[in-house]
């Protein structure tokens, strides 16, 4: 036999947090789960979050409540948000934290032994629970001795490069094992996509390796909807020096814990855009604020700005920001504790993503489930840091509940034989020893700049526009591509496959950006500077008839108790 | 000295290839700050696409991207170029099942995690739980591990002499998991007994190539070995455990 079969209740693609919060929830309600990772167990982008998680348990600042952080997401989200979702994360959040503490996660406490919160921007209270600034390892490791002590099948470095939808439902997913080469066919009653975002697609990204977004990719080519694709969130401080660590993340919990912006004529320039809540304004307006001052030729020597810590002092920096310590000191060669450290905006984050169901995190298509950065909806406009942890932690615990329930009153179909052989011979079709193809590397490198150039922090009409004609080019070279070697563990094959699903992404986040005629959150525009309420929508995506289309929803009305909280958004 | 290009010798041997391996020798040109990872990462996408290597974060949270260095173990990521020379070998780690060129198989390390117990807390403490700050920097120095395995790598137990023990980043875990103050297990004992640490002879080689500086031999290995011995032969409970025989035998 050219693959293997496999078949389960659940399968879960993705090991990031969400998913394996998924899997973990599925596997407690019985269901036979397997759990896929594009990297080594463990490695998932999800180790890169290092703020902490959101949460309202009102440790450090007693007035907190959900209602509060309900209204900060909406808001910082500029209304966009979906309420129903921001009502469950702001509910649940507290218990999911205290849930991630007792299967072993160790946290970071309060002089009375509770678990400790620190500030962050657009929250407005002491929120962040965290480990000092590598929360995100701890959640994973936790979450990864449960999955291991529990009876979970995982495959770790598989690729998944089809999602099989014949009949109006999602039956698995088709996919290879990177160590081997060898073609792997999942059967599944239900599938669940947390494959996370695609930070890869820009060039300059705080994004590992496998952000590549081909979780949405697969989704979108197998009929699911995808909503508010224009907004990508650039968190305000990257690394910019040297070169190879260029978007490198740094993480809020510097400004958190104490942090100040300073440009290079020493002015503490935050003062000026923002008078009341400075550093820890939203992440939107940090970034743009940085973006102006760079562009004005207030930039340091290597085009950014300084962020400073150093008044907290040793102890305070090494034991809170442990890690930031290290980057700095080994790749730069800068002591965070005596230095002023150098950044400017990274692409961190895509608030959208694949549309699903509040309650139970289904797709459009039946049998298919998304949680996590992969998913859209929850953050609006602009994601407020810790949101995303506490995120996963509850959408991926509901996606897996969700999930396994259907399943146990469905049945599985198994994937074919002719449909597997059709997907191995398009897998295959990119291996060629001839040199005549195009060369994957170099595509992408012209997408990812492409990004960069026409779709960054500050967009207009005309270079939209150019950006689309060349990623459809791209798009269309990227069936031509060519590479050498077998099927294991092929950096130029996994490539190919990637760079096909980030072009047709590329091309959705131009299409909805260029849609929404209006600045809002994220994605601000110097040809319609203002916030127009004919546009507070989501923009939806799917492929109809082989052919993107674009249509908008008015965003949906909270209900009374609900809008209250929130009050009326202003259009200045 | 400074040169503009650096010789990287890079090995290679395919998946299931029976010879011993090989050396590919390229030229790269060398930009400011270049890590070893930014060289090799240059020649899969400029020169042979068909290298193997593994990588992830490019930040060194991850820890994928482990390998020998000039014959160290380092992660490919936090080694710059200026700090080694012009001449420059990579080899994957010895101590773990090859795959292809620069990765190897890391499965084994799952399946010994599996066999650590799990974290089992006290029951019936009050929610939610309060722990003090003193009482969680033990454990958490051993949770800040990214798992690259360059302890395994470099430890001379596993590479020379016994496959017996599970070596000294599933050491930290157990202790890690021993330390956390509401645990109820002890798995020092079972360390010692079934999981080869008594074949550790503290040299100390694990702690001096860890990325994240956890001093895994002076703060878990020696205190689960005296822990482990403490329970194994602590005269007190051995007189205790004897009286308590008698006293059981007496009391029929």
């Amino acid at each position: 036999m050219e693959y293997d079969s496999y078949e389960c209740d659940v399968l879960v693609i993705g090991a990031g947090g969400a998913g394996m919060r998924a899997a973990l929830a599925a596997a407690e309600n019985n269901s036979k789960v397997i759990i896929l990772s594009k990297s080594v167990l463990g490695k998932a982008h999800t180790v890169m979050a290092e703020g902490g998680i959101a949460a309202s348990m009102g440790n450090v600042d007693s007035k907190d409540d959900w209602k509060m952080h309900f209204k900060d997401t909406i808001i910082e989200g500029v209304y966009l948000g979906d309420w129903r979702m921001a009502e469950i994360l702001a509910k649940e959040a507290p218990e999911a934290v205290y849930g991630l503490e007792r299967i072993g996660a160790i946290f970071d406490r309060t002089e009375e032994g509770k678990i400790m919160q620190r500030a962050f921007g657009g929250h407005t209270y002491k929120r962040l629970c965290h480990v000092g600034d590598k929360t995100g390892l701890e959640l994973i490791r936790s979450l990864e001795d449960k999955i291991l002590h529990k009876d979970v099948t995982v495959f770790d470095e598989l690729v998944i490069t089809t999602l099989v939808n014949r009949s109006g439902k999602l039956s698995g997913a088709i996919g290879f094992q990177m160590r081997t080469g060898r073609f792997i066919a999942f059967s599944a009653k239900s599938t669940i996509i947390a494959t996370g975002g695609l930070g890869r697609i820009y060039k300059i990204t705080s994004n590992s390796w496998e952000s590549t977004g081909d979780g949405i990719a697969l989704a979108l080519k197998a009929g699911a909807e995808l909503r508010d694709m224009e907004m990508v969130q650039f968190h305000p401080t990257g690394m910019v020096w040297p070169l190879s660590m260029r978007g490198i993340l740094v993480t809020e919990g510097v400004r958190g814990e104490g942090g100040m912006l300073y440009n290079s004529k020493n002015e503490r320039f935050m003062l000026r855009y923002s008078p009341e809540r400075k550093e820890l304004d939203a992440r939107d307006v940090v970034a743009r604020a940085i973006y102006n001052e760079i562009q004005k030729g207030n930039g340091t020597e290597h085009g950014g700005v300084y962020l400073d810590i150093t008044h907290k002092g040793k102890e305070f920096i090494l034991k809170k920001l442990p890690g930031m310590y290290a980057q700095f000191k080994d790749f730069a060669g800068v002591d965070i504790t005596k230095e002023r450290m150098e950044v400017a905006p990274t692409v961190h984050y895509f608030m959208g993503g694949i549309n699903t169901d509040p309650e139970t995190c289904m797709t459009s298509i039946p049998g298919l489930y998304a949680a996590g950065e992969c998913a859209g909806g929850l953050h609006g406009a602009n994601r407020l840091g810790g949101n995303s942890l506490a995120e996963i932690l509850i959408f991926g615990k509901r996606a897996g509940e969700h999930a396994s329930e259907t399943a146990k009153h469905s049945s599985s179909e198994k994937i074919g034989d002719d449909c597997i052989q059709r997907e191995i011979k398009r897998v295959k079709s990119y291996l060629s020893d001839a040199t005549d193809g195009e060369n994957p590397f170099k595509l992408l490198e012209r997408l990812r700049c492409t990004m960069d150039d026409k779709l960054g922090i500050i967009r207009n009409a005309k270079d939209m526009s150019d950006g689309i004609d060349i990623i459809r080019d791209i798009k269309l070279k990227a069936s031509g591509t060519k590479v050498k070697g077998g099927m294991a563990f092929n950096h130029g094959l996994i490539t190919c496959l990637a760079l096909d699903n980030m072009a047709i992404l590329a091309e959705c986040m131009f299409l909805s950006a260029l849609e929404r005629k209006e600045s809002r959150g994220a994605h601000t525009r110097n040809d319609y500077p203002k916030k127009d309420p004919k546009w507070k929508v989501n923009i939806m995506l799917s492929i109809k008839n082989g052919k993107i289309s674009v249509s908008h929803i008015k965003v949906p009305k909270a209900p009374e108790n609900l809008a209250i909280i929130i009050g009326e958004e202003s259009y200045a | 000295m400074h040169s503009d290009t650096v010789k990287l010798k890079i090995f290679r041997k395919d998946h299931g290839e029976k010879s011993p391996g090989r050396h590919d020798e390229f030229e790269v040109p060398v930009t400011e700050g270049m890590s070893v990872l930014d060289a090799v990462n240059y020649v899969v996408e400029n020169i042979d696409s068909t290298i193997s290597v593994r990588w992830n974060c490019k930040a060194a949270h991850c820890g994928s991207c482990a390998a020998e260095i000039n014959n160290y173990p380092r992660l490919m990521c936090k080694t710059r170029i200026d700090d080694i020379g012009a001449e420059i070998t990579v080899n994957p780690m010895g101590a773990f099942p090859h795959v292809k060129d620069l990765v190897t198989d890391l499965s084994g390390n799952f399946e010994i995690d599996r066999n650590i117990p799990e974290f089992k807390p006290k029951k019936g403490i009050e929610l939610p739980w309060n722990i003090k700050e003193q009482d969680v920097t033990r454990a958490q120095e051993f949770r800040k591990c990214i798992e690259c395995f360059l302890c395994m790598d470099v430890c001379h137990v596993i590479r020379n002499h016994s496959s017996k023990y599970i070596g000294p980043r599933h050491i930290i875990k157990a202790a890690a998991l021993d330390m956390h103050p509401l645990d109820t297990v002890d798995r020092s004992v079972s360390l010692m007994n079934d999981k080869g640490l008594s074949l550790c002879n503290v040299t100390k080689c694990c702690q001096e190539v860890c990325p994240e500086h956890i001093k895994i031999t002076d703060n878990a290995i020696i205190p689960e070995k005296e822990r482990a011995i403490d329970k194994m032969y602590d005269p007190a409970l051995m007189l205790f455990d004897k009286l308590k025989a008698i006293g059981k035998s007496g009391s029929r």
